[in-house]
């Protein structure tokens, strides 16, 4: 161990209540700003999560959507259009919007959002339907009046089995399937149903549809489709997956504030955990002013000083952050299974780790103009 | 002949400014030789620590030149400076000014560690030192746990431990009682036996003269008197009293 080193951790050691409040600081910063990312994560997957499952080359949606859950109706001939464009193989639509779920034995009422996508061996390959099935059967869905549900919502929803029924819209609706984790952002239950049961129950007439998923042939350019159907079709946005993701989340977490508020809570975290650690770093620094003059003294370099300096400031943050991340991985799974539960990844550890590191140095700062300030004579005054 | 280690040339220091303007050094020439343990002696406010502070390169002089085995410290950063303290002073402070944190070795090593030999020579160059001031056994005692006398014997070696052209002390005995401070002079004094080294203490202790070779009154910023001392016999020979010029 080289003397930086030991000097750093036993003057950080030194004084255990420093060293708490230090801890505590970077800790509470850490973990404040690991919920915020990790909501804003969580949010920003389940903004998207509808796009991610669908198998869309591109997507045809009315003029000015912003997001997938609010879209107004296309007609059915821009579908015949779309088939009629060199290098499309398929074009799916799939209706999608807000409707009244009414529980049970006349129970209240909750808004559900609804998806509808076609089902069954003559509906081909591809669609939007739902994932993570536990119980019952996709294909069950083609039933009259069928509709799948999560079971994250089966208590606001009253249902919680197959079989069990409810009523959209004035129409029954009786459960066929049970997916596990498909959940809303808005904690709007998403419910899906066949195409033909979801126009039924938000009064679509039969040849419309908010969307339009298209396949591409299998040797044609995705691009050079997408770049053919926006010239081609007028009043409709024709998107790449990536490009309604990125639609989606702008919309959702910028337009609408949510992202910013949990960007600002987590900055607050950021500025809250560095004005602690700086004033422990600052104040330590203080205490050992004549030791950091004597080294000075002997003959030290600056960069010997900045070295101790920023070595505890790096301590501080090993032991800040292994605290702060087993108390983040503590809350990714006790919120596993709720409506918005923290998500962790490793790059998001890597870059709170980072993080951490970074505010600590820049904490430092303070502590480092205390001593490149330092008069090596003031040892011949004590 | 001995080489002279640290040469001081017209020093003058002025500190502060407008009212509180002192003209701490009026002109101060001085030369230690390698082998000689040199005592400054002279009042409070005299001007011993501002001197200390000019050669032992902490503070700048107004006008004059220090010149360090032959290399002049004029015109350096504080870099250079600190560079120039790491490869020829060492230090002894009243206070010791050990790490407290840090056992006695550890605080030894750290003279060779600032100057960024980390060999594991190293350890036992610390270890060297310390049994070199009698305090083998103390290698892993933490300062709290030794005396005052060898916490001073500990900031001795590592004074001496990077083998510098000059060891400065001030007041080193101030904080200890007659026994370890006769102690410790003992040990200054024999570091002063190396004819390529050069010790100069500041002291208000006169039970310390009998340790040195040469003393140095100091008054009002000026060198008033240059006495030689023969250790064997204790006989003194005054050199010079005067208001500055050589000493």
């Amino acid at each position: 161990m080289t003397l930086v080193l030991t000097l750093a951790s036993r003057n950080l050691f030194h004084d255990r209540i420093r060293l708490i409040a230090t801890v505590v600081g970077i800790v509470f910063s850490i973990v404040l700003v690991t919920v915020q990312l990790g909501v804003f994560l969580s949010f920003e997957r389940m903004i998207t999560t509808m796009i991610d499952h669908a198998q869309a080359d591109v997507w045809i949606a009315p003029a000015e959507t912003k997001s997938f859950e609010g879209s107004a109706l296309l007609a059915g001939r821009q579908r015949f259009q779309a088939l009629s464009v060199n290098g499309v193989a398929e074009v799916i639509p799939i209706v999608a919007g807000y409707a009244s779920w009414r529980k049970p034995k006349g129970g209240a009422s909750t808004p559900i959002f609804l998806v509808g996508s076609p089902i069954g061996a003559s509906s081909g390959s591809a669609g939007l339907r739902p994932w993570n099935v536990v119980e019952g059967r996709v294909d069950d869905l083609s039933m009259p009046d069928a509709v799948a549900i999560d079971l994250s919502y089966a208590e606001q929803l009253g249902v919680g089995e197959i079989g069990g029924t409810a009523e959209i819209g004035n129409h029954k609706a009786r459960v066929v399937a049970i997916t596990k984790g498909i959940r809303s952002f808005t904690t709007t239950p998403h419910v899906f149903s066949s195409l033909e049961g979801a126009r039924a129950y938000l009064g679509v007439p039969s040849s419309m549809a908010n969307y339009f998923m298209v396949r591409v042939a299998p040797d044609a350019d995705v691009a050079a489709v997408r770049n053919r159907l926006a010239g081609d079709l007028s009043d409709v946005e024709v998107l790449t997956p990536a490009e309604f993701r990125q639609r989606s989340r702008t919309f959702w977490l910028f337009d609408t504030g949510a992202g910013a508020a949990l960007l600002g809570s987590a900055i607050l975290g950021i500025i809250v955990g560095t004005i602690i650690v700086a004033q422990t770093l600052y104040a330590s620094t203080k205490d050992h002013l004549k030791e950091f003059a004597t080294l000075r003294a002997i003959g030290s370099s600056r960069v010997y000083i900045l070295k101790v300096i920023l070595v505890q400031a790096l301590l501080s943050a090993v032991i800040g952050f292994s605290i702060a991340g087993a108390i983040g991985l503590a809350l990714v799974n006790a919120t596993a299974d709720a409506a918005l539960p923290v998500v962790l990844t490793p790059e998001l550890t890597l870059g709170l780790f980072a993080l951490t590191v970074a505010m600590c140095a820049i904490a430092a700062v303070s502590a480092i103009r205390v001593v490149t300030r330092i008069d090596p004579a003031m040892v011949f005054a004590q | 002949m001995t080489d002279i280690m640290i040469e001081a040339t017209d020093i003058v220091k002025v500190l502060g400014e407008g009212a509180g303007r002192v003209n701490a050094l009026r002109g101060i020439n001085l030369s230690l030789p390698g082998g000689q343990l040199t005592l400054l002696m002279g009042p409070s406010g005299s001007g011993k620590t501002t001197l200390l502070s000019v050669l032992g390169c902490m503070l700048s002089p107004t006008s004059g030149t220090v010149r360090i085995r032959g290399r002049s410290t004029t015109g350096l950063d504080s870099e250079a400076l600190a560079r120039l303290r790491r490869e020829n002073v060492g230090f002894v402070f009243q206070s010791y000014h050990l790490f407290p944190t840090l056992t006695a070795a550890e605080n030894v090593r750290l003279a060779l560690d600032v100057r960024g030999d980390r060999s594991p020579r190293a350890r036992v160059k610390a270890e060297e030192a310390l049994a070199t001031v009698g305090l083998a056994d103390k290698a892993n005692a933490f300062p709290r746990e030794l005396s005052g006398g060898q916490q001073q014997r500990v900031a001795i070696a590592r004074a001496i431990v990077g083998d510098p052209s000059v060891v400065l002390a001030d007041e080193p005995t101030a904080a200890l009682d007659s026994e370890n401070g006769a102690v410790v002079m003992t040990v200054l004094a024999k570091m002063a036996e190396n004819p390529a080294r050069a010790l100069f203490v500041v002291t208000h202790d006169p039970r310390i003269i009998p340790f040195s070779d040469r003393i140095l009154h100091i008054e009002d910023g000026r060198v008033v008197s240059d006495q030689r001392r023969d250790r064997r016999n204790g006989s003194i020979l005054t050199l010079k009293y005067a208001s500055g010029g050589a000493a």
